[in-house]
C-alpha cells in the first residue's frame, strides 16, 4: 500500500453560494491532511464563497459564471492533471461530505485496487436518511447504473470519490455535465478504468439546498435514464481532447 | 396546375428571401457557414415556385395529384427543420465551446493571482 504522504494530493471541492459551509469543509480537509491541496472551484457564486475558501487556506478556481456541478468539478479535474497531481478526492462544498470518511474511500486506490473508488450511503446500514420517493429513484437508478457499468453500484449518485491518475486524467477530458456522478460511474466503466464502493455514512447539508427535491425525483429520474442511454450511443469526445491537449 | 397567382407569390418571396441573406452576409451580420442552408432554401424555392412545369411534374412524381403547390410546402419545412436541426447543434457547439472557455479563464485567473500574491484579496473579495 502506498502512503498517502509520499503522494502528491489534492482535493476538488465544488461550491455554489457555500459561504456559509466552505471554510468549515476546507478546515476539515487540512486537520484530515495537513499535506493536501484544497481547491475550491466556485461555480459562479454571488455570495462570499470565494473569499471565504481562500481565506480557509484554499487554491480557488473561479468560475466567471455558474456551469452546473458538471462543469465546475471538471475545472478541479483540469487543474489536478495539468499540475500533475497523483491523487484526488473529490467532495461536496456543502458540507454533506464528511471529511473522517476519506481514509476509507482513499483506502482502494492507495492500495492500487481501483482508479475511482466511491463513497457509497446505501453499503452501511442506517447512514442516510431521505424521503421515500428519492431513495427509490435511487434505487431504480443504481439497477440501472449496475447493468451498464457491468458491477454493483448502490450510490449512483454519490460525488463522494477518490482518484489515481488514470482517474483524474479521464475526468479531465471526458466528464459528463448534465448529471455527473450517474453517467461518470458509466463512462469510468466504458473505459475499463478499475472502480470500486466504499460503505461511508453523510450527514445532512449543512446549508443551501440539494439540487434534488424529493418532488422532482421521478422527472429528474426520467431525465437522468434518458441521459444515461444517450450516452451509450455516444462517440468519444474528440472535441474535449482536443481542447484539453 | 399551379395557379398563376401561387407561383408568382411564391417565386417574389422565394427570392426576397435569398436576396435578404446575401445582403446579410454583405453587411457581415451572418456568416456564410451559417448562410448556406437559407440560400439553399431560397434558391430551391425560388426555383420551385418560378418553374411552373417543374413543380407540377414533380408532384406528379411524388403521388401529389391535387394541389401542386403542396410539394412547395414541403420541401419549405423540409429545409426549415434542416436549418433548426443545424443551429441545434451550432448552439450546443457553443455550449461547449462556452463551457471550456470558463474553465480555463478560471484555470488562468488562478495562475495569475499566484503569481501576484497581492492582488488574491482584492480579486477574490469583488
Amino acid at each position: 500500500m502506498t502512503e498517502l504522504g509520499e503522494l502528491r494530493r489534492i482535493a476538488i471541492v465544488p461550491a455554489w453560494n457555500e459561504g456559509a459551509t466552505v471554510a468549515g469543509v476546507v478546515a476539515e480537509l487540512r486537520a484530515f491532511d495537513p499535506g493536501m491541496v484544497v481547491v475550491v472551484v466556485d461555480d459562479g457564486s454571488e455570495d462570499d464563497t470565494a473569499a471565504v475558501a481562500a481565506s480557509a487556506g484554499a487554491v480557488v478556481l473561479r468560475l466567471p459564471f455558474n456551469l452546473g456541478i458538471g462543469g465546475a468539478v471538471q475545472t478541479g479535474f483540469r487543474y489536478a492533471h495539468e499540475h500533475g497531481y497523483d491523487v484526488a478526492v473529490r467532495i461536496d462544498g456543502d458540507g454533506q461530505h464528511d471529511a473522517a470518511w476519506l481514509e476509507a474511500v482513499l483506502a482502494p486506490v492507495l492500495r492500487g485496487e481501483a482508479d475511482v473508488a466511491v463513497g457509497s450511503r446505501f453499503l452501511a446500514a442506517g447512514g442516510y436518511r431521505s424521503s421515500r420517493s428519492r431513495r427509490a429513484g435511487i434505487r431504480i437508478l443504481a439497477r440501472v447504473v449496475s447493468r451498464l457499468a457491468g458491477r454493483r453500484v448502490t450510490d449512483p449518485t454519490s460525488g463522494f470519490q477518490a482518484l489515481n491518475r488514470r482517474g483524474i486524467e479521464l475526468f479531465a477530458r471526458d466528464y459528463p455535465h448534465d448529471y455527473p456522478e450517474v453517467e461518470a460511474t458509466v463512462i469510468v466503466a466504458r473505459n475499463r478504468l478499475r472502480s470500486v464502493e466504499v460503505p461511508v455514512a453523510m450527514r445532512e447539508r449543512g446549508g443551501g439546498r440539494s439540487s434534488i427535491t424529493a418532488l422532482s425525483s421521478i422527472y429528474y429520474m426520467v431525465k437522468v435514464l434518458l441521459a444515461l442511454f444517450v450516452g451509450l450511443f455516444r462517440a468519444v469526445d474528440h472535441f474535449h481532447e482536443e481542447a484539453g491537449a | 396546375m399551379t395557379p398563376l397567382i401561387v407561383s408568382i407569390l411564391g417565386a417574389v418571396a422565394s427570392f426576397s428571401l435569398v436576396i435578404a441573406v446575401l445582403e446579410l452576409i454583405r453587411r457581415r451580420r451572418l456568416r456564410e457557414r451559417y448562410a448556406l442552408l437559407w440560400l439553399a432554401t431560397g434558391l430551391v424555392l425560388t426555383a420551385l415556385s418560378a418553374w411552373r412545369d417543374g413543380l407540377n411534374t414533380i408532384a406528379g412524381w411524388v403521388g401529389v395529384r391535387g394541389y401542386p403547390p403542396a410539394v412547395l410546402f414541403a420541401v419549405a419545412i423540409l429545409f426549415i427543420l434542416a436549418v433548426l436541426l443545424h443551429y441545434a447543434t451550432a448552439v450546443s457547439r457553443l455550449g461547449d465551446q462556452n463551457m471550456l472557455l470558463a474553465q480555463r479563464v478560471a484555470l488562468l485567473e488562478q495562475e495569475l493571482r499566484a503569481a501576484q500574491p497581492d492582488a488574491t484579496t482584492r480579486e477574490l473579495s469583488t
